[in-house]
């Protein structure tokens, strides 16, 4: 999967289970700030996440400091090239 | 304790006739059956009964997805119903916070489609990894009444009765008790439904679900008809808005009917099926709380869902106190049985045969049984004087209730 794909599928994938429009979904979009998301969200972005890339990260401590879609990018890239 | 009088101003409706009080009673005026085939049930094994009333065209996207994520179909319903309510009541928004206003909304069980549909993710590996955070707040009991109160900013007292078919009647008589005391100047009461085929099973396997009329759907359910052979489940809900008349007074509003009897009690002969002498106790302990002898009500709201015993006991339960004085009629044979919704759904249908001073007959009530004799069927709509009604609903696990209902505009 080309780094585009994974930012691809990791945008549509949230836009689909928090309901967002893409045209908000820059990378500096803050998930609390412009995209109106809250602690429950986080926890259900995790399981999106986790079901989307099948891996898991809900015990990594880098995602309690993610707090732009830019952030998430990173994190997942970092964490599938972790894993290769 | 002196009692304050309590008033309804506000109405809103979820049902298989459609999803507001007007379509309601448009549908019950014209004698429309709310009553389909469900293709899904036929998927069912085991399953004898093919229909359900449902309700259809409800569009969650109107609720926010903050708000909607915690909720199921029963939980949409109420919010589209409470919503409804609180715009006919003109109840201002910058009072839903002051904690005068309630929520009483019930159900018969927290989400059943959640259930069914986690536990077919759980016993794939018995992992719960994948359980999002919405799951516990559409299963848990009281799942209505906090979406509800979540969604609309409510502070006041709220409370989930839980009764079955019983659960919106026994809604609206607490949250009446509640605001008579003074304890609330207003709350949301009633009851939300959302089919699934465990409720047709439930009925179905004790064989109290209509099996015989699959290809004539509109033909069934029958209540007190020598041809009824049982339920058919339906799906819905019902909100009523209660509110003290001084503060429904003050605010200039619209006072629909008055809420002025009630009564619960436990019928302890059987869990599952009905005793004529709790039933006339249950109505004449409502009789009491109005300060009201039978001879004051004008017409009986029976409960009849169409089952053989439950039809004939109540028959004769309404024979012992009213004899064929007054008209009685039962509206399953077009809602079909709400279950939880049912007793707000019919209650608001009786406020509406209360202002437009018309009577809505039993639906599918052809030939009379015999053993339903005695009182006075009501087999065709009539214009007639109605100032006092008193509704039935009798619940599985033995809860009955009555409430008394009067008009406010006709003395």
């Amino acid at each position: 999967m080309t780094e585009a794909e994974v930012i691809e599928l990791i945008d549509s994938s949230l836009a689909e289970e928090f309901e967002l429009d893409r045209a908000d979904m820059g990378p500096t979009a803050n998930l609390y700030e412009d995209l109106g998301l809250d602690s429950l969200d986080t926890v259900d972005m995790v399981i999106v996440l986790e079901g989307a890339f099948e891996f898991k990260i809900r015990e990594e401590e880098a995602v309690r400091a993610i707090r732009t879609l830019d952030d998430i990018h990173r994190f997942v890239l970092a964490k599938i090239e972790q894993e290769s | 304790m002196e009692l304050t009088p309590v008033v309804i101003t506000g109405v809103g409706i979820i049902s298989p006739l459609g999803n507001d009080f007007s379509h309601l009673m448009a549908g019950l005026r014209a004698g429309r059956s709310g009553v389909r085939e469900v293709a899904e049930l036929e998927q069912v094994g085991g399953l004898r009964s093919r229909l359900a009333a449902t309700v259809s065209d409800v569009d969650p996207k109107q609720i926010p997805r903050k708000f909607r994520r915690s909720m199921s179909n029963m939980s949409i319903y109420a919010y589209l119903a409470s919503q409804q309510a609180l715009t006919m009541a003109g109840y201002p928004d910058d009072q839903l916070d002051s904690g005068d206003l309630g929520v009483s909304i019930g159900s018969t069980l927290g989400s059943t489609i959640t259930s069914e549909n986690f536990f077919a993710d759980y016993f794939r590996d018995h992992s719960l990894e994948r359980m999002k955070t919405g799951l516990f707040f559409k299963m848990m009991g009281h799942s209505c009444a906090a979406n509800v109160a979540q969604s609309f900013g409510i502070t006041g007292r709220v409370f989930a009765p839980s009764a079955a078919c019983a659960t919106s009647s026994q809604a609206v008589g607490y949250g009446y008790e509640q605001i008579a005391m003074g304890k609330q100047q207003a709350i949301l009461c009633g009851g939300a439904e959302e089919f699934h085929p465990l409720t047709v099973a439930t009925f179905d396997i004790m064989h109290a679900a209509s099996i015989n009329f699959n290809s004539c759907p509109d033909t069934t359910p029958r209540p007190f008809d020598q041809r009824r052979d049982g339920i058919v489940c339906g799906e819905g809900c019902g909100i009523l808005l209660l509110e003290s008349k001084v503060s429904a007074e003050q605010r200039g509003a619209k006072i629909l009917a008055e809420v002025v009897g009630f009564s619960t009690t436990s019928d302890t002969s059987s869990i599952a099926s009905p005793d004529v002498g709790a039933m006339v106790n249950c109505m004449q302990l409502a009789l009491q709380d109005a300060g009201l002898s039978a001879a004051a009500i004008d017409y009986v709201n029976a409960h009849a869902t169409a089952t053989e015993q439950g039809d004939i006991a109540e028959a004769e339960a309404i024979r012992q106190l009213f004899a064929d004085r007054i008209p009685v009629s039962s509206l399953k044979g077009h809602l079909g049985h709400t279950m939880a919704a049912s007793g707000a759904i019919e209650l608001a249908a009786s406020v509406g045969m209360l202002q437009q001073q018309e009577l809505i007959a039993t639906l599918n009530l052809e030939q009379i049984d015999e053993r339903c004799g005695g009182i006075a069927h009501l087999q065709q709509n009539c214009p007639h004087p109605v100032k006092t009604i008193l509704k039935n609903n009798f619940a599985m696990g033995g809860i009955n209730t009555t409430i008394i209902l009067r008009s406010y505009l006709h003395d």
